[in-house]
């Protein structure tokens, strides 16, 4: 083997690589927050009285669940501008991700929901509140801590998932590093220090699930 | 001792009252009526429908029969008369049902503000009034597992009293608790007595019916077997069933 590591191109364009960090950050944190309100708007559409709405999200969950992503962003990229719908490569990858996101969070949040002990509900029902203000005041906190962990892994899952948004040229750094490599050819040195980047920057989101953590669920529990 | 005619009108009236779980019974033709001030002790074995009973006075559970009247409100699947008799009505559980994430404080004042619309200051002066009043108003920057069971059942206590309410439904409060811890309860409930509240207690405690009880009510498979003042109740039971659980209940105590 006659190949021989120089890293002094990816140290050249170090200043790209860490910009493209932050666009994958970007997306990844406007991706979890759009997956967390769909994950609660879907909780509340999926205990809704209304059967037509509990199947629409039904539906919606299967069908993100039971397609590749790939097939989603690129149904969002390229099939719905022939419905008129035109978006540019970060706004597609937001929704994408955020939708994706959503669907898991959905069952995510079910499941802390379920976990709920009836006698909560109970309590808030004889104090006169209502289903919604019983679903906000007293349901959602604990069911979120519950399901915590599983939720943030989803949401490293997420983070991870950003490098596919390359498919459809968003700025994020899969795609620089595809950029720097085509200009270099220093294929191991870039997609090596790529893989570094990545786990610097899904270490630092479970810092901030931490952190996030720390401050929101500091009640004590039994 | 002499009664106003205020004293005389039922807040709360049961009649010929039906309850079915699917295909079972639970509830059948109950008639009970309350009156203001009035406090009921309602005994009876496990499953005899108790529960079911109070629950169905705060339409926790609904009834296919018979109507329920709280403060002049029939209850009915309007919300309007559901919303209307749970202001009236508060409920303590056997297991507390606090809100974990939320401190002695924010349990007492979340309904309040949210049901009834009053400042965080307003609510905050009436949770200080009714924590003292259980005797926990040092516990009340705490969360609900940090206090002892105890606590935990009075801070419940003062907060279904913070919405004011003009009857109280007890739930086997003292059930879940340890046995040293029962007489701090049973002593808030006697106080709450003692001040006019009007009570339904479902409760094994039975010093604690021939202390406070205006009348208790014995209760068998889904029916009123028969209720009485305590001083009868207890020394010359009618019914056979009666009898029977009296018995169970004294040697277990
Ligand atoms: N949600 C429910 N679904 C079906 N059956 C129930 C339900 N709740 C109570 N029951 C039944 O109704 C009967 C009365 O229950 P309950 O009122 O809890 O009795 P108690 O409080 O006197 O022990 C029991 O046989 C119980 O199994
Ligand atoms: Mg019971």
């Amino acid at each position: 083997m006659s190949y021989s590591l120089d890293f002094s191109v990816v140290v050249a364009r170090l200043p790209e690589l860490l910009l493209a960090c932050l666009a994958t950050i970007g997306l990844s944190l406007a991706g979890m927050s759009l997956a967390t309100v769909i994950g609660v708007l879907g909780v509340i559409a999926r205990r809704s009285r209304f059967r037509l709405l509990r199947g629409l999200v039904i539906g919606f969950v299967e069908l993100i669940r039971n397609t590749p992503f790939l097939v989603q962003i690129f149904f969002i990229f390229f099939a719905l501008p022939q419905l008129g719908l035109r978006l540019n490569p970060t706004v597609t990858a937001i929704i994408a991700l955020g939708l994706n996101g959503g669907a898991y969070a959905i069952e995510i949040i079910r499941g802390g929901v379920d976990a709920i002990p009836k006698g909560q509900v109970e309590a808030g029902l004889a104090l006169g509140l209502h289903r919604a203000q019983i679903f906000r005041h007293i349901i959602l906190k604990p069911a979120l801590r519950t399901v915590y962990p599983s939720l943030t892994s989803q949401f490293v899952m997420l983070t991870l998932t950003t490098s596919v948004c390359t498919s459809i040229a968003a700025y994020e750094l899969t795609s620089v590093a595809q950029k720097i490599e085509a200009d270099t050819f220093r294929s191991f040195e870039v997609y090596f220090s790529i893989t570094i980047l990545y786990l610097i920057i899904s270490s630092l989101m479970m810092g901030i699930f931490a952190l996030i953590s720390r401050f929101s669920f500091n009640y004590p529990v039994k | 001792m002499p009664q106003s005619a205020a004293a005389q009108v039922p807040l709360i009236a049961l009649e010929g009252v039906g309850k079915w779980y699917g295909a079972y019974h639970a509830l059948k033709n109950i008639n009970l009526t309350v009156k203001k001030g009035e406090k009921i002790v309602l005994c009876g074995p496990s499953g005899s429908g108790k529960s079911t009973l109070i629950r169905c006075i705060n339409h926790l559970e609904e009834t296919q029969e018979g109507n329920i009247t709280v403060e002049g409100t029939t209850l009915s699947d309007s919300s309007r008369s559901i919303d209307a008799v749970r202001r009236e009505v508060g409920m303590v559980f056997q297991s507390f049902n606090l809100f974990p994430h939320k401190t002695i404080m924010e349990n007492c004042t979340l309904a309040p503000m949210r049901v009834k619309g009053v400042s965080k200051a307003e609510a905050e002066a009436t949770a200080r009034k009714y924590l003292e009043r259980v005797r926990i108003l040092d516990q009340a920057d705490k969360y609900p597992a940090q206090l002892s069971g105890g606590q935990q059942q009075r801070a419940a206590i003062a907060r279904a009293l913070c919405m004011e309410p003009k009857a109280m439904l007890f739930d086997e409060p003292t059930s879940a608790l340890d046995p040293e811890m029962v007489k701090e309860v049973l002593d808030t409930m006697i106080g709450l007595a003692r001040d006019g509240m009007t009570m339904i207690c479902v409760t094994h405690e039975m010093g604690f019916a021939r202390q406070v009880a205006d009348r208790v009510v014995f209760m068998a498979s889904g029916e009123i077997i028969e209720e009485g003042p305590p001083e009868t109740f207890f020394s010359n039971p009618q019914h056979q069933r009666t009898r029977t659980f009296l018995g169970e209940i004294l040697a277990h105590h």
